[in-house]
């Protein structure tokens, strides 16, 4: 179970297999947001500089087992939590993820690690105000992925699972696994679920509306310049102003 | 020959086969000797036949990088440090523990998982969850903690290595200056470790005694777990 949101803050986050639109979907929505004044923190799946280093090099080496690829996953999203995510929330931020813990609680379940011990590890989150699933037919997600990459990527293609020797088949599988896990999610978390295969101006609008209801009389932390908040790497940080070795 | 037992559900997508060699972890706190204990026992183990294989917390080359420069930019938060030693641990524990245990390798580990919940528990992480998260890790056939009073290692790390910066818990501000904080410090993980002991089996040693009488009472408790067990190339006595 995740944790109540307790916070001044709102909290919004995009979930669904790879090509199920929900990057485009998101960035519109953040756009929106901020031209009606709210103050806006975006935060990506992955995206901590700190575990950067790591992730890349166990990527190479492929050394990565189920278990140590989703514990690394959870330190990342920790450390964006603590550093960016919470304190913003406090503050009466929306914060937007593109991916959140139920991408762990999908991919990690569908690599082989046990339900129970992934959701635990992810139990220091808090529940979304509002959880999009962008559900689109496995074929057309496919197609949308390889059609507009040159090549998959190892780990994304599931390689490591050894479910085919050939990699478009292998991905394929791998996301019919992780497309049913989020469909036993739904009612696990109250993932509200959203047709990826209708035109992106209209989800856009069903995603607005969805929000609109969650925004609904409350008010967040003013943002008078209608500027997106970019909180600086606190290691960069400490570099440019020449306080550390 | 025996199934091998995990604190939770281990690692369900491995199909582990038995496991003839036996895991001894070495507890207790930085400076009570572990180091010291785990070079002598080595050299007796393979002097009585055993083939030994020795691992130690935050030695895993996945993460081993990533601690190093997290801890040069002080900048992790408690969870994302707690979750980087997990991450180390599974590693070590799936690519050479367990691959050592099935080869019937005596495995003898520098610290296992408790001192990372103990240092977690100093820090205010919410102790269920770090015992969950440790629902991968193999239960160990022994566990030597070694306790000494502060006074103590507060002497050998000073004619040793020196306090550092993170034994002596400078991050949580447990004192001013680093004197104080390793004692405030290892005072309290003195008490977590107490705790401890009973709820994962650890057979306390006094280590405030010398280093030879410390390494007979290693060997004892050592030999009684090794007991039913033939040695790879000599017999028992």
């Amino acid at each position: 179970m995740l944790k109540p949101n307790n916070t001044r803050g709102k909290l919004i986050v995009v979930e669904g297999i790879d090509g199920s639109g929900k990057s485009t979907q998101i960035d519109l929505l953040h756009k929106w947001l901020l031209s009606q004044g709210y103050s806006v923190y975006f935060s990506e799946w992955n995206s901590s500089m700190l575990v950067k280093s790591t992730t890349k090099a166990a990527k190479k080496a492929k050394s990565f087992t189920p278990t140590t690829f989703s514990i690394l996953q959870c330190t990342d999203f920790a450390d964006r939590w603590e550093n960016s995510i919470y304190p913003l929330l406090k503050a009466g931020v929306i914060v937007l993820a593109d991916r959140y813990a139920f991408t762990a609680f999908a991919r990690d379940v569908a690599r082989g690690v046990d339900p129970g011990w992934v959701r635990n590890m992810y139990s220091f989150a808090i529940q979304p105000d509002a959880a999009l699933y962008f559900r689109v037919p496995l074929d057309i997600a496919v197609e949308r992925i390889t059609s507009a990459r040159a090549k998959l990527k190892y780990y994304e293609a599931g390689m490591d699972l050894n479910l085919s020797e050939n990699i478009n088949e292998s991905f394929k599988l791998f996301q019919g696994r992780i497309l049913d896990e989020y469909d036993k999610m739904v009612d696990e978390f109250g993932l509200i679920k959203i047709d990826g295969t209708l035109q992106v101006k209209d989800q856009q609008r069903q995603v607005r509306n969805i929000i609109k209801k969650v925004l609904k009389d409350w008010e967040g932390l003013p943002n008078p310049n209608r500027v997106p908040i970019t909180l600086k790497n606190p290691q960069a940080a400490d570099k440019g102003k020449g306080g550390k070795k | 020959m025996r199934n091998p037992i995990f604190y939770g559900a281990g690692f369900p997508y491995r199909e582990l086969q038995q496991m003839p060699g036996r895991l001894v972890v070495l507890e207790g706190s930085d400076g009570v000797g572990r180091s010291t204990q785990i070079k002598l026992l080595r050299r007796w183990l393979e002097d009585e036949g055993y083939a030994v294989s020795d691992t130690g917390l935050a030695r895993s080359t996945l993460t081993q990088g990533g601690i190093d420069e997290a801890k040069r930019g002080h900048t992790l938060g408690p969870l994302t440090m707690s979750l980087f030693y997990a991450a180390d641990f599974a590693d070590r524990l799936e690519n050479q523990i367990i691959p050592a245990l099935q080869a019937g390798f005596v495995v003898l580990s520098d610290r296992y998982f408790y001192s990372v919940i103990a240092r977690d528990c100093a820090r205010g992480v919410d102790q269920e969850w770090a015992r969950k998260l440790y629902g991968i890790a193999l239960k160990p056939d022994l566990v030597l903690y070694l306790k000494a009073s502060v006074p103590t290692l507060v002497s050998r790390l000073i004619h040793g290595r020196g306090l550092n910066y993170w034994e002596a818990g400078m991050d949580i501000h447990m004192a001013d200056n680093l004197y104080d904080s390793f004692v405030n410090y290892q005072t309290k993980l003195n008490e977590i470790f107490d705790g401890l002991t009973s709820e994962y089996n650890f057979v306390p040693v006094d280590a405030d005694r010398s280093v030879d009488l410390v390494f007979e009472e290693l060997k004892g408790h050592i030999q009684e777990v090794l007991y039913n067990r033939q040695p790879k190339t000599k017999k028992p006595h």
